[in-house]
């Protein structure tokens, strides 16, 4: 479904400044007065307006409960624009951008609230001429999907209209919470949209990050030769907050960190990590190889041994006192939820036998930080038998904060003694601080507008990743395994540091 | 950490950076390039700016050589500054008279990263052939501003007659805006075959030459450079098409209004961007602009342009016209 028209002599494949801008369209946000929409969504659909990356017919359509007037709605924008774009505030800009700002008072199940949505992006389509090509990113719980998106079809508007115009979806994580409740959920949208209008967000996985990975792995030589198991001892990949729940006790209570995160991001950040190369960067041949290697994930035989869980107890994190999970707000003392969650597998294919993978995530920890480690194997040390805690290589793959690449070697001590220690060599990415460079929920949306799908996850691979982490899941419920304790500011229980020692290895401190 | 050094050598400035490193724990192995800046005394503060702040997108090594009087004794300043102002890049001003004065190869040599590419940077002269010069000939990339210079056309002529790849001038850059927005409005409406382009702007400004070389050969149209008397920058693109005009036209900074057949009129951000934005999508990417290099080289020459001199115009009151060299 390309917006160019076939013969654009301006157009040429060699003029890499010519970048897109996106075509005539309006955006719908169901949700729009969530935390994400204003402290994310909304200053980034504005910072696209400012450096021009969307066409002047653009139209944005706020969806939601609150009596508002277009005004009010637009009075909410502004607000939210000028506390967090990017971009300089300009008068003028905003002028031109509001005239196109609409809001809909309406309700998730009331066919009439779907009557003024449908008749608010016809007037849309008069006056600003968005050709009737809608997106609409819902950034609701997903216990509201149904509801909207049978309103959606029920009112034709996820449909085109005599062949003409666009309809594109938007759904964030959570995809369900285990398997079977990903395919109702799956169907539910593709019953109302084509799978190729479906556009999965991970928030966490910026373009940005998914494009580093792919060019550290496979625009360089170095690395390929040490990427197996003839070298690799075994993978961490870790995701930390030193956060509490908040106010998020509605989410999270019942899904908790496994399902929060494991299931989406880290088992992308491994697909990412583990997957052989594709021959090329076009969406179907990435996602072949990230399912390939989904799919060739396994489960230890014994799965009492490779977990760890937990839940944050209170006390004193880095000079604050903080509360423990039970202390957060409408958490019920028997909650089982766990806020830590550390899990091994393997992944059955020559490159990564007898290679483990260790992931773990985790509110309340030390700090701030994703990343993947490929921890090598330890060389013999047969000249440096007095040095035990060198020797251990590992190439780290910093995800955030300060995205780069450090990798872990041993060197000599200076002074007289043949002693050895690890040393750090770091490379942190140029930032695009500059405000020149879009950010990731600005890649995000223009690559929807534009119709652009690589790096969104297909349903395959939501599906294959419930398949790894529903048997953990099921084991929990099973067994009613309650979460172990642990102290706010540490790196987990210390049942986390077990499910290594039982392998003769242990945790980095990222 | 600023350190000044004078009547010195590149192998004491070379001592005096790693110096200044350990002592503020900088390291170099994040520097992706080193920019040098062959500047006129006097000039050079705005351009600074600019590369500093574009180092924050690619962290580099920037030199900055700044021209004194050639016939004076030769003698090398040197001003270090690591850390604090200088951003995410270590930036070396070096002040050169007498042979100093002459920034070649030999004189910076032992200052530029090791096996990283070199970017030249003049940022306000043109020099005759840049991939001739003694720096230009160790560069990747070799950006000009011909915007600086009195007669665009001349300047231009000059540059298309040298040109090699690795050349470009950022008159060409600050078009990039403008050139989405047409290829944009152009992939919107079905093909019909442009008979006439008309660019207007300031009879100095090269930005206005190059938009309207570069519309005429893509297009196979016959150009009309509509130009003016009053110092402000390129304004306004008009195309001449059977199914009607496509017309963008910017009076400001920042806001233009957009008009193309079978659509409302409509407005968009359109800004005059800054020498850093220029810069940092300068150094992108350091293939050669093979685009520039056809438009410079052949479509100039195309003798399908036509400069209208001095069109008389009326701007309305109050409007705030961009520099001469904006675009």
């Amino acid at each position: 479904m390309s917006m160019t028209h076939v013969s654009n002599p301006l157009r040429d494949p060699r003029d890499r400044r010519l970048t897109r801008v996106a075509g005539p369209s309006s955006l719908v946000f169901f949700g729009v007065t969530g935390d994400l929409a204003r402290k994310k969504l909304l200053p980034a659909v504005y910072d696209m307006v400012n450096r021009g990356l969307l066409p002047p017919s653009f139209g944005l359509v706020g969806f939601g409960r609150r009596e508002w007037s277009h005004d009010q709605f637009k009075d909410f924008v502004r607000e939210s624009v000028e506390a967090h774009s990017r971009t300089t505030f300009r008068e003028d800009v905003w002028n031109q951008f509001a005239t196109g700002i609409r809001f809909v008072q309406g309700a998730f199940d009331d066919d009439d609230s779907f009557i003024r949505l449908n008749e608010t992006l016809e007037e849309l389509k008069e006056s600003r001429g968005t050709q009737g090509n809608h997106a609409f990113y819902l950034s609701i719980p997903p216990k509201d999907f149904e509801s909207v998106l049978q309103m959606l079809a029920k009112h034709e508007l996820a449909q085109q209209k005599d062949g003409k115009g666009w309809r594109r979806v938007i759904i964030e994580k959570p995809f369900g919470h285990d398997l079977e409740s990903a395919r109702d959920l799956n169907k539910i949208v593709e019953d109302v949209f084509p799978s190729d209008a479906i556009f999965r967000i991970d928030h966490y996985l910026g373009k940005e990050t998914v494009q580093n990975i792919l060019a550290m792995r496979f625009a360089n030589q170095i690395f390929e030769p040490l990427w197996n198991s003839n070298h690799i001892d075994h993978v961490q990949i870790t995701m930390a907050e030193p956060f509490g729940i908040g106010s998020r006790a509605g989410y999270y209570d019942g899904v908790g960190a496994a399902r929060d995160v494991i299931q989406n991001h880290l088992l992308q950040l491994l697909a990412l990590t583990a997957m052989e190369e594709p021959i090329s960067f076009k969406a179907h041949h990435l996602r072949t190889e990230k399912e390939k290697v989904l799919e060739a994930v396994t489960l230890p035989e014994n799965l009492s041994n490779s977990f760890a869980i937990g839940q944050y107890t209170s006390g004193y994190q880095g000079g604050e006192v903080v509360n423990g999970f039970f202390d957060e707000k409408d958490i019920p003392s028997t909650s089982r939820t766990e806020t830590f969650a550390a899990i091994k597998v393997n992944i059955n294919t020559r490159r990564w036998n007898g290679v483990p993978f260790y992931l773990r995530t985790g509110k309340r920890l030390g700090r701030r930080v994703t990343e993947i480690a490929l921890v090598l194997k330890k060389s013999p040390n047969l000249l440096f038998n007095n040095s035990n805690d060198a020797g251990q290589n590992a190439i780290v793959i910093r995800v955030q904060p300060d995205e780069g690449l450090n990798i872990r070697f041993s060197s000599k001590v200076p002074g007289t003694q043949m002693a050895i220690r690890d040393v750090n060599m770091d490379f942190v990415y140029g930032h695009s601080f500059t405000e020149e460079l879009p950010e990731a929920y600005e890649r995000l949306i223009l690559d929807v507008l534009l119709g652009e799908p690589p790096l969104f996850p297909r349903q395959e691979e939501v599906e294959l990743s419930w398949k790894i982490l529903d048997p953990f899941e099921k084991y929990w419920a099973q067994h009613n395994i309650k979460p172990d304790e642990y102290a706010p500011g540490s790196w987990g229980p210390e049942s986390a540091n077990t499910l290594l020692a039982r392998d003769n290895r242990v945790w980095r401190r990222p | 950490m600023i350190s000044i050094l004078e009547n010195t050598d590149t192998i004491k400035i070379e001592k005096e950076i790693s110096r200044l490193r350990d002592e503020t724990g900088n390291t170099i192995s994040g520097r992706v390039l080193t920019l040098v800046m062959l500047a006129e005394s006097g000039h050079s503060r705005l351009a600074m700016e600019a590369a500093q702040a574009a180092s924050h997108e690619h962290p580099c090594r920037i030199i900055i050589h700044i021209a004194k009087d050639r016939d004076a004794e030769n003698r090398l300043d040197a001003q270090i500054e690591v850390g604090g102002e200088a951003g995410a890049s270590e930036l070396i001003v070096l002040r050169g008279w007498g042979r100093a004065a002459e920034p070649t190869e030999s004189l910076i040599s032992g200052l530029l990263l090791p096996d990283s590419p070199i970017v030249a940077w003049w940022p306000h002269s043109v020099p005759e052939a840049p991939a001739e010069t003694s720096i230009g000939r160790i560069a990747q990339r070799r950006i000009t501003d011909s915007a600086r210079a009195y007669d665009p056309m001349t300047v231009l002529s000059q540059l298309s007659k040298t040109y090699q790849d690795g050349d470009t001038d950022l008159a060409w850059i600050r078009l990039t805006l403008w050139r989405i927005q047409l290829a944009a409005i152009l992939d919107q409406i079905p093909y019909s075959p442009t008979q006439k382009v008309t660019v207007s702007g300031s009879s100095k400004s090269p930005s206005v030459v190059l938009l309207g070389a570069w519309l005429g050969y893509k297009l196979e149209a016959e150009v009309h450079l509509s130009t003016t008397n009053l110092e402000r920058g390129l304004y306004r693109v008009e195309l001449e098409r059977e199914d009607g005009k496509i017309v963008i036209d910017r009076p400001d900074w920042n806001i233009a209004k957009l008009s193309y057949p079978g659509a409302p009129d409509q407005q968009i951000a359109l800004p005059v961007r800054t020498l850093a934005e220029c810069l940092a999508e300068e150094l992108r990417r350091l293939d050669p602009d093979e685009v520039y290099g056809e438009v410079l080289t052949k479509a100039l020459h195309s003798g399908n342009i036509v400069v209208d001199l001095n069109n008389n115009e009326d701007v309305t009151e109050g409007v705030n016209c961009t520099e001469v060299f904006d675009a």
